[in-house]
């Protein structure tokens, strides 16, 4: 396989750090004030972004969509980020990221916004998206996307995946209890659902970043409001798990100093 | 009444700092964000600040810098960097976000900038094309080592420093053989010497030694010129540990291509293209912003650690029970707390408000100075004589240009001001006069109010404050702030310059121009403070045309530039005035722009309601800070005149000072306009109460 046409499903969710209060809206459920706190790409959908670019720039010619349902202005602000770790395409549907859409609107929004894509080559197609998703994760989307257009071959949970010569891919998937399943198709297309992979996160790169935003700048501009009225989904009430909560949250805390907390933490 | 709902995001500041149309600049925002959170949030965390060395661990920013484009960002694209045209507000939104966490590698970043200013402004073309490309990261699939530079000022004592006229850098002629170019012999000992761990050359200011160069100049010095390039003893500062500094003994042979921007052979003698002053002054002219806004950025940063540790406080304890208000709300239930952590927040927003306004003015700058030059060598207009005296001779257009510009949109003659504004001169000699005063306002209120307001952020978490674990990294930020203050021009070098640039024509028209329009805002938009900003305005105007003609009892004037005990603080004030001035026009900008965006338009008028609060707190703090300045100024250099023991204070008729009637006037309105600037500090205060701030701070502690 030479080629690729890879279109990664992806949307942004809330800074991990901030407090998330459900809270009922005109429109339906809605996160507290969450148009105004800052915003990420979805992790999972990340790994599988990272993933793409990576795959596509070892098989020269390939492409690389980014397909979107996200709030166009707040998906502006989190591209100012993303656009300069990898190179792709950006396809946007404007419309709700939170965790409250149905999500088999969602993936009927998601697979009509690829059947759009010009250019896009279905007999190249590697659908990417992360398995879950850090905003509700009902791990059904990338599943009910692929069916939508006609893609059976779906792996869940993948951490690699590997392109042989003769078009084959070795996939290795994440099975219960730790343990990995590793299976091959036989080619595109196909749908791989992404756990966290195996890839760093790339560094900044502006000039890759005044490519990409060259082009998407236009896609995020003309982009058309997803309809998502077909849903039947209504949710009666909405709560954060009452649980308390014991985690500590922090951010970049080296491997060896989390390793040796969590060994304490055992010891104790 | 309000709610805050959150701390304002990128949104808002792309708003309120005019880049929301250039992704270019938001990228470089992200990029820098994520190796200040990261990379350099880990280093402090880790101590790394702890020596004076440059460790491996400290070069690990370098990486960080190369990889993520910031290294890059100065060069033009066909350099090598990615920003077309000017980059003085690219920059400085980048050192916004690495000094949010630390100012020193914040200026580790900007040093080599400020290595290769002096090549990138006066340089020749071949010059700057083999030095800026030489500094640019390698590309994939290129082979070579990227370089990094040193700019060499400041020398050891009693040479360099706050006077750069004096050089103990000196030049001779080394070979000088017919037809050849000539060779320099290069002896410069350098202090406080940033990047001078790793640069692979220098720009250094150094004088003639020799009949046959003549005067002083700039020069550039590589690390394998044949001599001594010794980098010399770690500089044992104190601050900014996350750049190196240091005090390097340089005494290199160099060919004279390397003096900077060329030179001529004149009778025999080496006539450099431009003196070491003009070059300084290109430079310092635009890198004094960044430092400035450090100081004000590490305000803004302190926010959210303070409120953060002021709820939780009690928590823990077992006099505070879930769901009482000590449990709650913690220290905030005292308004002391909420109110002087407003303050702060207020301080940063002005001083960011003026340094990003001065950015702006910076960027617009730099091509209608560019145009001014070729205007004149075209015009044949040489010399600085001359070029004042055409500047002088259309200071009646100038003004009017000024007074268009400031005026409603609905109002003004459009056309006029847009052929105004088409003529070169007539620009040059606005922007001219206003940068001449941002530059230093910046560099001066922001590091200086900064280090005290700072002070207080530190303050505001008790012991805590005070420890290397605080979170937001407080106290090494306030430690900080004193080199801000004193870097690139301590604060007696800006008053000084002001002292000179405050008094000109021009700016006092734009100075006239901007009462009329906060007069305007006051009438506007209510509760910004508009009105009192414009009183205080009028009464530092008034008191400086006083002081211009006012003499002592001794019959000595009072403004004179020696005196610096008049100018100064008329200096002192004018920074005062300068940032509620520029948060009032960014709080307008909002107002205006903010309900086009989708992601504020829904809390706006919270949004606004809170800006509008905060920039009043500002103008009144500043209102008051002119009105006591100027009344000391005003009074203070007379003797009281009261005869009689028992008289009232003021009561006698000499002491009435019947000539300062309108004095007077100006001051009692300043007072009359304070109303309701304490009932915004109340607001603003409460609204901290409901906040919704982040669980936990997004760069890690000590």
């Amino acid at each position: 396989m030479s080629e690729l046409h890879i279109v990664v499903c992806g949307s942004i969710v809330p800074d991990p750090l901030q407090t998330l209060a459900p809270m009922e809206g005109p429109t339906g459920w809605a996160l507290k004030n969450e148009m105004m706190l800052p915003a990420v790409l979805d992790p999972w959908a990340g790994h599988a972004l990272y993933e793409a670019a990576a795959l596509a720039k070892k098989h020269p010619g390939s492409r690389v969509w980014l397909v979107s349902l996200a709030p166009k202005a707040k998906l502006q602000q989190v591209m100012m980020a993303v656009s300069q770790k990898a190179p792709f395409e950006l396809v946007v549907a404007d419309g709700p990221a939170s965790g409250f859409t149905d999500s088999f609107e969602t993936a009927r929004v998601l697979a009509g916004a690829i059947k759009g894509i010009a250019g896009l080559d279905t007999g190249k197609l590697l659908l990417f998206g992360g398995w879950q998703s850090a905003s509700r994760g009902s791990g059904a989307v990338m599943q009910m996307v692929g069916e939508m257009l006609g893609v059976t071959e779906q792996f869940q949970g993948v951490d690699k995946l590997t392109l042989r010569d003769d078009g084959s891919m070795e996939v290795k998937e994440r099975v219960e209890g730790g343990a990995y399943q590793i299976s091959v198709v036989s080619g595109a297309p196909a749908v791989f659902g992404w756990a966290t992979g195996e890839l760093p996160e790339p560094p900044n790169n502006p000039q890759i970043g005044m490519q990409n935003m060259q082009k998407n700048m236009p896609a995020l501009m003309q982009a058309k409001p997803a309809d998502l009225s077909g849903s039947g989904l209504k949710l009666s009430a909405v709560a954060v798990p009452q649980q308390r909560r014991e985690t500590r949250v922090v951010k970049d805390v080296p491997v060896d100093d989390m390793a040796r907390e969590i060994v304490e933490w055992l010891k104790a | 009444m309000y709610t805050l709902r959150t701390l304002p995001g990128d949104d808002v500041r792309q708003i309120m700092w005019r880049f929301s149309d250039r992704f270019d600049l938001q990228m470089s925002v992200q990029s820098a964000r994520a190796i200040a959170r990261g990379v350099v949030a880990r280093l402090v965390a880790d101590g790394a600040r702890n020596t004076h060395e440059w460790t491996d661990q400290k070069n690990e920013l370098l990486i960080a810098f190369d990889q993520s484009g910031l290294t890059a960002l100065f060069m033009d694209p066909h350099q090598g960097g990615f920003i077309e045209g000017p980059k003085n507000l690219a920059l400085a939104l980048v050192a916004f976000e690495l000094s949010w966490v630390d100012a020193g590698a914040a200026t580790c970043s900007l040093a080599s900038n400020l290595a290769l200013a002096p090549i990138h402004e006066k340089g020749t073309p071949e010059q700057r094309d083999f030095y800026m490309a030489k500094c640019v990261p390698p590309q994939p699939g290129e082979d070579r080592e990227i370089w990094r530079g040193a700019f060499a000022l400041t020398e050891p004592l009693p040479y360099v420093g706050v006077d750069t006229g004096v050089l103990c850098g000196k030049a001779t002629v080394a070979e000088w053989q017919d037809g050849q170019e000539p060779v320099l012999q290069i002896d410069k000992r350098g202090r406080f010497i940033t990047n001078m761990d790793f640069a692979n050359f220098v720009t250094a200011a150094v004088e003639s030694a020799d009949e046959r160069i003549k005067g002083s100049f700039m020069v550039i010095l590589e690390d394998t010129d044949e001599g001594l390039f010794d980098r010399g003893a770690p500089t044992l500062k104190m601050v900014h540990q996350l750049s190196s500094t240091r005090d390097p003994v340089l005494n290199l042979k160099v060919p004279a291509s390397r003096i900077i921007g060329g030179y001529e052979v004149v009778d025999g003698v080496i006539v450099p293209k431009y003196n070491h002053s003009e070059i300084i002054g290109a430079v310092f002219h635009r890198t004094r912003i960044p430092v400035g806004l450090m100081s004000s950025a590490k305000l803004l940063s302190a926010v959210e650690p303070v409120i953060r540790y002021h709820r939780n406080r009690f928590r823990g304890g077992d006099s505070c029970k879930e769901g009482s208000p000590r449990f709650d709300k913690g220290i905030q239930i005292n308004e002391d707390a909420l109110q002087r952590l407003i303050d702060v927040w207020a301080s940063g927003e002005a001083g960011c408000s003026l340094a990003f306004a001065a950015s702006r003015l910076a960027d617009a700058f730099d091509p209608v100075e560019k145009a001014k030059e070729a205007h004149f060598e075209a015009q044949g207009v040489t010399g600085p004589r001359k070029q004042m005296a055409a500047l002088r001779a259309i200071g009646d257009q100038v003004k009017e240009c000024i007074d268009l510009e400031y005026a409603p949109a609905a109002e003004r003659d459009q056309a006029r001001l847009d052929a105004l504004k088409a003529d070169t001169l007539v620009q040059y000699a606005s922007m001219e006069a206003l940068a001449g005063v941002l530059n230093p306002g910046v560099k001066l209120w922001n590091t200086g109010v900064g280090a005290t307001m700072m002070r207080e952020a530190v303050a505001l978490v008790g012991g805590y404050g005070i420890t290397e674990d605080c979170p937001g990294f407080l106290m090494q930020k306030w430690a900080d702030t004193q080199l801000e203050a004193t870097y690139e021009g301590p604060e007696a070098v800006q008053r000084r310059h002001l002292t000179l640039t405050m008094t000109s024509e021009v700016f006092q028209a734009t100075m006239s121009a901007w009462v009329r329009q906060m007069q305007r805002a006051g009438r506007d938009v209510p509760g910004l403070g508009g009105f009192v900003l414009a009183s205080a305005m009028e009464l530092w105007q008034w008191t400086l045309n006083h002081l211009q003609n006012a003499t002592d009892d001794e019959g000595r004037k009072l403004f004179h530039n020696k005196r610096q005990g008049v100018t100064f603080p008329m200096a002192d004030a004018l920074g005062w005035l300068l940032g509620p001035y520029f948060l009032a026009c960014d709080v307008m900008e909002l107002i205006e722009k903010g309900p086009m965006s989708p992601t504020l338009a829904d809390g706006i008028d919270d949004l606004t309601g809170f800006y509008k609060d905060i920039c009043h707190v500002q103008a009144a703090r500043a209102a008051g800070e002119v009105a006591r300045i100027c009344t000391e100024l005003v009074y203070g250099y007379n003797e009281c005149k009261c005869s009689a023991p028992s008289a009232l204070p003021g009561d006698h008729g000499d002491c009435c000072r019947d000539e300062l009637p309108e004095f007077r006037a100006l001051k009692a309105r300043i007072d009359m306009c304070m109303a309701g600037s304490r009932k915004a500090r109340d607001r603003a205060g409460n609204a901290l109460i409901e906040v919704m701030i982040p669980e936990a701070l997004d760069y890690p502690m000590g």
